[in-house]
C-alpha cells in the first residue's frame, strides 16, 4: 500500500472560470481573517502588565489587541485551580503523571496488560498524591482541586473503572436470558437518552436528599460515579458492535474445545473484540474529556471551570476572549494527539486485518 | 443397522433426533450409532444437515427432540454436562477457525491449561508433540496468520489433539483449501486414524473417505438414506438418490 492511497484526493481549485474565482475569492476572505487575527493576537496584544498597573495596559488596547497578560497572570490558577500554591509541585507531579500515561498509551509494544494496569495505577497514585494526608503529605481536600488535574482525573478514573462494567453490559445484552437482557438494554438506553448533565445534578443535588445526614460522601467522588455510570452505557455499546466483529466461529473453537463460557470470553472473545473497538473507544474517551467541564455545574471548578472563575475577578471582566482561548487550546492539543493516535491506530489494525 | 455390534458398546448414539432451522426441517429422525474406535464418513449435498448432524454430537447446535448420548452421558441443556463433553470431543472446522490473537502454540496450549489445569510447560510439551506430529513443530511460535492454509488447517487438528479427545469431528475440513493443502491436511488425518480415536468426518472427498471410512453415511434433506460400508457404498448403493450423488462427484 503506498502512503497516498489514504489520503482524500485533491479537490482541483482553478479547473476553470468559476472555481478560479471561487478559490480566490475565499482565499482572500481567509487572509484578511489571518490578517486580523494576527494583528490581534499578536501585533497589538500585551502580555505583561507592571506590578501596580491593575489591568488599565489592557483596557487601553482592548478591542485592538489580546490582553494574553490575563493567561499569563492566571495561568497557575486556571491549571491547578485553588490547590494550595506551596503545595502545587503535587498537581503539577499529577499532570505529568497522566501525560506520561497517555503517551506511554501511543507506544504500540507497551500494549499490554501491565497498560491496563497502569491506567489504574496512575488514577489512584493521582488521588493519594492530591489528597495527601499521609506520606508525609498535608491533607488538601476536594473542594481545593481544581484544573487540569480534575480534568486529567475525572476523565482518566472515569474511563478506566466504566470499562469493566461497559463489558459486563455489552455481554449482557447480548445474553440469552431475557432478564438479564432487559436489564442491560434497559440501564444503556435509560442512561444514554439522558443528558450527562442532569446525572450530575443528580449527583450532586439529589443524591444528598435521599441519603441520611450522617452518610456524607463527598461531592466530587459522586461526580465521578456519575461519570462511571454515564461511561459505562456509552462504551458498552462500542464494546457490543465490536463482540460483533467477532466471528461466530471463534465461539464456536473455544466452545469445542471445552472452554465454558467465562474463559472463552475473556480468553478468546473479548481480546478480540477489545482490538477491533480501540478507534471507536478512543473517541469516547474524546468526548469524555471534554464532558467533565460539565462539572462546573455542580461547582468543581475543572479546567474550564477555572478559566470561568478567573473572568468573575473584577481585573478580568470582560477578557473572556482570551481566556476561552487558551482554555480551548489546551482541550484542543490533547484532543488532537488523542485522535491522531486514534487514526494511526485504525491505519495499523487495518494492516493487521489485511495480513490476516 | 450395519457393522455397529462388531465395535461393541456404542460411543455415540443419537436417536430419533429432529433438528429445525426456522420453518427448515434440517435433521429428520436421525439415528445413529457409532461404535468406539470407529470412523464414519458422512457425506451428502450441500444444505443436507450433514454439517449439522456431527455439530449436534457437541452442542454447538442444540436438537429438537430426541436423543443424544456420547460416551454414555446423554447430552442434556445442562453446561456441566456440555463442558464435560466437550472435554472429550475434538472438533476440526472448514475455516480453521484458530485464535489470531494467540500464537500456534498459544492455541494449543490454552485449553489444556484453563480446563484441564495442566502446567504451562507441560501443556507447551503436549502442543509442541502434536504439532510435530502435523509436522508444523517449525510453526510454533508464528501467528495463524503468517500460515498457509493448510498449515493453519493442521494447526488447528493439532489444537483439538491437545485434549486428548476420545471423538474427532471434522466438518469439512479441506472445503477451504486450495487444491495442494487438501492433501497436506488429508494425510494427515489419515495417519492419526490408526490412534483408534473415534471419528466423523463430513468431507466431499471420496478418495479419502474410501481410505479413512469403516463406514459411509450418505445424508440428503435431513434424512440418512445410505449407511453401509465402503465397498458396498461405492459399488452397489442401494438407494437412487445416492447413485446420483456419486455419479455426480466420482
Amino acid at each position: 500500500m503506498t502512503p497516498d492511497s489514504n489520503r482524500a484526493p485533491r479537490v482541483p481549485m482553478f479547473r476553470d472560470r468559476t472555481d478560479a474565482i471561487a478559490t480566490i475569492a475565499v482565499g482572500i476572505v481567509l487572509a484578511c481573517v489571518a490578517y486580523s487575527f494576527a494583528r490581534w493576537a499578536v501585533v497589538h496584544a500585551v502580555w505583561h502588565l507592571p506590578a501596580d498597573a491593575g489591568s488599565a495596559p489592557c483596557r487601553a488596547v482592548k478591542g485592538e489587541g489580546a490582553c494574553w497578560a490575563v493567561v499569563v497572570e492566571n495561568v497557575r490558577f486556571m491549571l491547578f485551580g485553588s490547590y494550595p500554591r506551596a503545595e502545587q509541585w503535587r498537581p503539577i507531579v499529577v499532570c505529568l503523571l497522566f501525560v506520561s500515561l497517555y503517551g506511554a498509551s501511543l507506544v504500540r509494544a507497551l500494549w499490554t496488560r501491565w497498560l491496563l494496569a497502569l491506567w489504574i495505577a496512575d488514577s489512584a497514585v493521582a488521588v493519594v498524591l492530591l489528597r495527601g494526608g499521609r506520606l508525609g503529605l498535608s491533607e488538601v481536600p476536594t473542594e481545593f482541586w481544581g484544573g487540569l488535574p480534575l480534568t486529567f482525573l475525572l476523565s482518566t478514573a472515569g474511563f478506566t473503572l466504566a470499562l469493566p462494567f461497559a463489558v459486563l453490559l455489552a455481554l449482557g445484552r447480548r445474553s440469552g436470558l431475557p432478564a438479564i437482557r432487559t436489564l442491560c438494554v434497559g440501564y444503556i438506553e435509560v442512561v444514554r437518552g439522558v443528558p450527562v448533565i442532569t446525572f450530575l445534578f443528580m449527583a450532586a443535588v439529589m443524591f444528598p436528599l435521599f441519603t441520611p445526614a450522617s452518610v456524607s460522601i463527598d461531592k466530587l467522588l459522586r461526580a465521578q460515579i456519575a461519570f462511571v455510570m454515564v461511561m459505562a452505557a456509552y462504551v458498552a455499546e462500542v464494546i457490543r458492535s465490536g463482540l460483533q466483529a467477532v466471528p461466530r466461529g471463534q465461539y464456536e473453537a473455544a466452545a469445542s474445545i471445552g472452554l465454558p463460557f467465562w474463559p472463552a470470553m475473556i480468553l478468546v472473545v473479548l481480546p478480540q473484540a477489545l482490538r477491533v473497538s480501540i478507534p471507536a473507544l478512543v473517541n469516547t474517551f474524546i468526548a469524555l474529556f471534554k464532558d467533565t467541564s460539565l462539572v462546573i455545574v455542580i461547582g468543581l471548578f475543572d479546567l474550564l471551570g477555572t478559566a470561568k472563575a478567573v473572568l468573575v475577578d473584577g481585573r478580568w471582566v470582560g477578557f473572556g476572549v482570551e481566556v476561552y482561548l487558551f482554555a480551548a487550546s489546551v482541550y484542543f492539543v490533547f484532543c488532537y494527539i488523542v485522535s491522531r493516535f486514534s487514526l494511526r491506530l485504525e491505519q495499523e489494525l487495518r494492516r493487521a486485518a489485511g495480513a490476516a | 443397522m450395519t457393522g455397529s455390534h462388531r465395535w461393541g458398546h456404542p460411543h455415540v448414539e443419537m436417536e430419533g433426533v429432529n433438528k429445525w432451522f426456522g420453518a427448515l426441517h434440517v435433521l429428520r429422525d436421525v439415528t445413529l450409532q457409532v461404535g468406539r474406535g470407529e470412523r464414519i464418513v458422512i457425506c451428502g449435498p450441500s444444505g443436507s444437515g450433514k454439517s449439522t448432524l456431527i455439530r449436534c454430537i457437541n452442542r454447538l447446535e442444540a436438537a429438537y427432540s430426541g436423543r443424544i448420548v456420547v460416551d454414555g452421558v446423554e447430552i442434556t441443556s445442562d453446561r456441566k454436562t456440555i463442558d464435560h463433553i466437550r472435554r472429550d470431543v475434538g472438533m476440526v472446522f472448514q475455516q480453521f477457525n484458530l485464535f489470531p490473537h494467540l500464537t500456534v502454540v498459544e492455541n494449543c496450549t490454552l485449553a489444556p491449561v484453563r480446563v484441564k489445569r495442566m502446567t504451562r510447560t507441560a501443556a507447551r510439551d503436549l502442543a509442541l508433540h502434536y504439532l510435530g506430529r502435523v509436522r508444523i513443530g517449525d510453526q510454533a511460535d508464528k501467528y495463524p496468520a503468517q500460515l498457509s492454509g493448510g498449515q493453519q488447517q493442521r494447526a488447528a487438528i493439532a489444537r483439538a489433539l491437545c485434549m486428548n479427545p476420545k471423538i474427532m469431528l471434522f466438518d469439512e475440513p479441506t472445503s477451504a483449501l486450495d487444491p495442494e493443502a487438501v492433501k497436506e491436511v488429508l494425510d494427515t488425518i489419515v495417519a492419526l486414524a490408526d490412534e483408534g480415536m473415534t471419528m466423523l468426518c463430513v468431507t466431499h472427498e471420496m478418495g479419502f473417505a474410501r481410505q479413512l471410512a469403516d463406514r459411509m453415511i450418505f445424508i440428503d434433506g435431513g434424512r440418512i438414506l445410505e449407511d453401509s460400508e465402503p465397498e458396498a457404498f461405492f459399488d452397489t448403493p442401494s438407494h437412487e438418490r445416492t447413485r446420483a450423488f456419486l455419479s455426480q462427484i466420482l
